[in-house]
């Protein structure tokens, strides 16, 4: 069985329709990457899962639950966690804080202080600016912040909403390794990319989006070899 | 000795300011809306506190506890259906106008049941006057209260957002509510427990204003209401020290140039003020400098 499953979603914003009936599936423990250009609906896909935008029609299923028209806020609870587009870290607060809120619906404390601990040994710039105001981080950093903080609900699935945007290609070899990371440790990875080539490269499968619709999908590895995704994607 | 007199009492009328201030700086932070409405339930605490001790003859302290808790299920049920359905509209003015016509729509309430023609407030407070400096200076009882009252909501307040998981949604939630879901954090409840402090404050502010002046009409508190709004922006808006230094600034501007200038000016001084301060700090005196990342 399928651990996300979305059928025949559709999306509206006013009248306009962005997402026109995607269905899709990720596995326990895949990394599936979701590639686009820009307005293809990417991010509107991973806000509909989470809940920030109600769909039209069409369902979201997460280990047989439908979560569809569950409140946003009590999906991270059940184990799916988001790293919204742009990061969307807490500026004025600090790190530390930043890191904090990520474990808002953990309870336990000896939990919430083993996975500080965790996160502060793979980031420990995170560590070293802990007290520092997230809004004064670099990029990069942020980008790591936004990745720990959603890792601090201790998540069986992460979201990840171009996280590579904005940064040097140094960066983005960091975050994906980040992402490697997580997979070897067990989370299932739905990412959103526009850097179709490091998304294929670290995905089991992927989903190309076009216009809301979803054009094409299949091994990843088969995705980098194929003529049009070459073409629309990966400028070759 | 008369100055220092002022001084006291401007402190005093600033304290409640900052008590209306805070209602209007936390609502503004975290429902990012002007609740014009505000002033409004502070004169609804002042009538439910004057119906409950005059007519029904209940203890003061049990009055203004009933007060608080009318004005908390006042304020969270404002939000829910007036202003809830409006959270995504398209204009955050829509927003705005419908406060305005919640502070007419009790006002209007209040005049039905009480009439246009003022009520005598009768004090609430029994404390008797602080004697100082081999009874020179008289503090009265009132003052004495509304000042004390004033630095356990600032304290309290402070501690709660920090020390709180509720407190820390509410920063969450302030500045970024999108986020702020996707961490767990139910973005409506925060709203509504920010509307259900701030109004539980405003009853709070009400009874230390009525007891202060003892006059209460349907008008109360529409003046103190916008003072308060400006002592907010002067702060701050959205800050809660803030809105403290603000509502006292505020306070002891009006009460000297009542004093020393024109008591019919003293309204026009401190407007006067308020643009001379947004124009050195547009943010307010505490507010914060936009900076952001990207």
């Amino acid at each position: 069985m399928a651990m996300l499953e979305v059928k025949d979603l559709q999306v509206y914003y006013g009248l306009i329709q962005a997402i026109k009936g995607v269905s899709f599936e990720v596995n326990q423990g895949e990394v599936i990457a979701l590639i686009g250009a820009n307005g293809a609906g990417k991010t509107t896909i991973l806000h509909t899962i989470t809940g920030l935008i109600q769909p039209k029609a069409g369902s979201v299923i997460f280990e047989g639950k439908d979560i569809t028209k569950v409140p946003g806020h009590k999906i991270v609870s059940m184990g799916m966690a988001h790293v919204p587009e742009g990061r969307r870290v807490f500026a004025n607060l600090s790190v530390y804080q930043n890191l904090k809120m990520g474990a808002y619906i953990q309870k336990d404390k000896k939990v919430i202080g083993e996975t500080l601990e965790m996160i502060y040994k793979h980031f420990p710039r995170l560590e070293e600016r802990k007290n520092q105001l997230a809004g004064t981080l670099s990029g990069g950093e942020q980008q790591m912040l936004a990745m720990g903080r959603a890792l601090m609900s201790t998540p069986k699935m992460i979201l990840m909403d171009e996280p590579s945007m904005g940064l040097s290609p140094l960066l983005v070899k960091e975050v994906f390794s980040i992402i490697e990371y997580c997979h070897e440790s067990g989370i299932t990875i739905l990412l959103v990319e526009q850097n179709a080539k490091m998304a294929l490269g670290i995905a089991d499968r992927a989903y190309v989006l076009e216009t809301g619709n979803i054009t094409m999908s299949g091994n990843a590895a088969e995705m980098l070899e194929n003529e049009d995704v070459k073409k629309a994607y990966l400028g070759v | 000795m008369s100055f220092i007199t002022y001084v006291i009492s401007g402190i005093s009328l600033g304290s409640v300011y900052a008590i209306i201030a805070l209602g209007y700086s936390m609502v503004y932070g975290i429902a990012k809306m002007l609740n014009f409405a505000h002033g409004d339930v502070i004169m609804v605490g002042g009538f439910v506190v004057y119906s409950l001790t005059s007519s029904m003859g209940m203890p003061p302290i049990v009055a203004v506890v009933c007060s608080m808790i009318f004005c908390t299920i006042l304020g969270v049920a404002i939000e829910r259906i007036a202003y809830r359905p409006l959270r995504n509209a398209a204009s955050s003015l829509a927003v705005l106008i419908t406060a305005i016509g919640i502070s007419y729509f009790l006002q209007n309430i209040a005049l039905i049941i009480y009439g246009s023609s003022p009520k005598i407030f009768s004090s609430v407070i029994t404390i008797p006057p602080l004697k100082l400096a081999d009874g020179a200076l008289t503090i009265s009882g009132e003052t004495v209260v509304t000042i004390a009252a004033c630095i356990v909501i600032m304290v309290g307040l402070t501690l709660f957002i920090n020390k709180t998981k509720a407190g820390q949604a509410m920063l969450a939630v302030s500045e970024d509510r999108g986020a702020a879901s996707l961490m767990g954090i139910n973005v409506n409840g925060t709203i509504a427990l920010t509307f259900a402090i701030g109004s539980a404050l405003a009853a709070v502010a009400g009874v230390l204003l009525c007891s202060a002046y003892p006059s209460l009409s349907p008008y109360t508190g529409a003046m103190p209401g916008i003072k308060a709004f400006v002592a907010a922006v002067f702060g701050g808006i959205g800050s809660i020290p803030g809105a403290l230094i603000g509502g006292i600034l505020l306070g002891l501007i009006e009460a000297l140039s009542k004093a020393y200038i024109s008591f019919q000016l003293s309204d026009a001084i401190v407007f006067a003020a308020l643009i001379v301060v947004l124009l050195v700090r547009p943010t307010g005196i505490l507010g914060r400098q936009i900076q952001e990342k990207v």
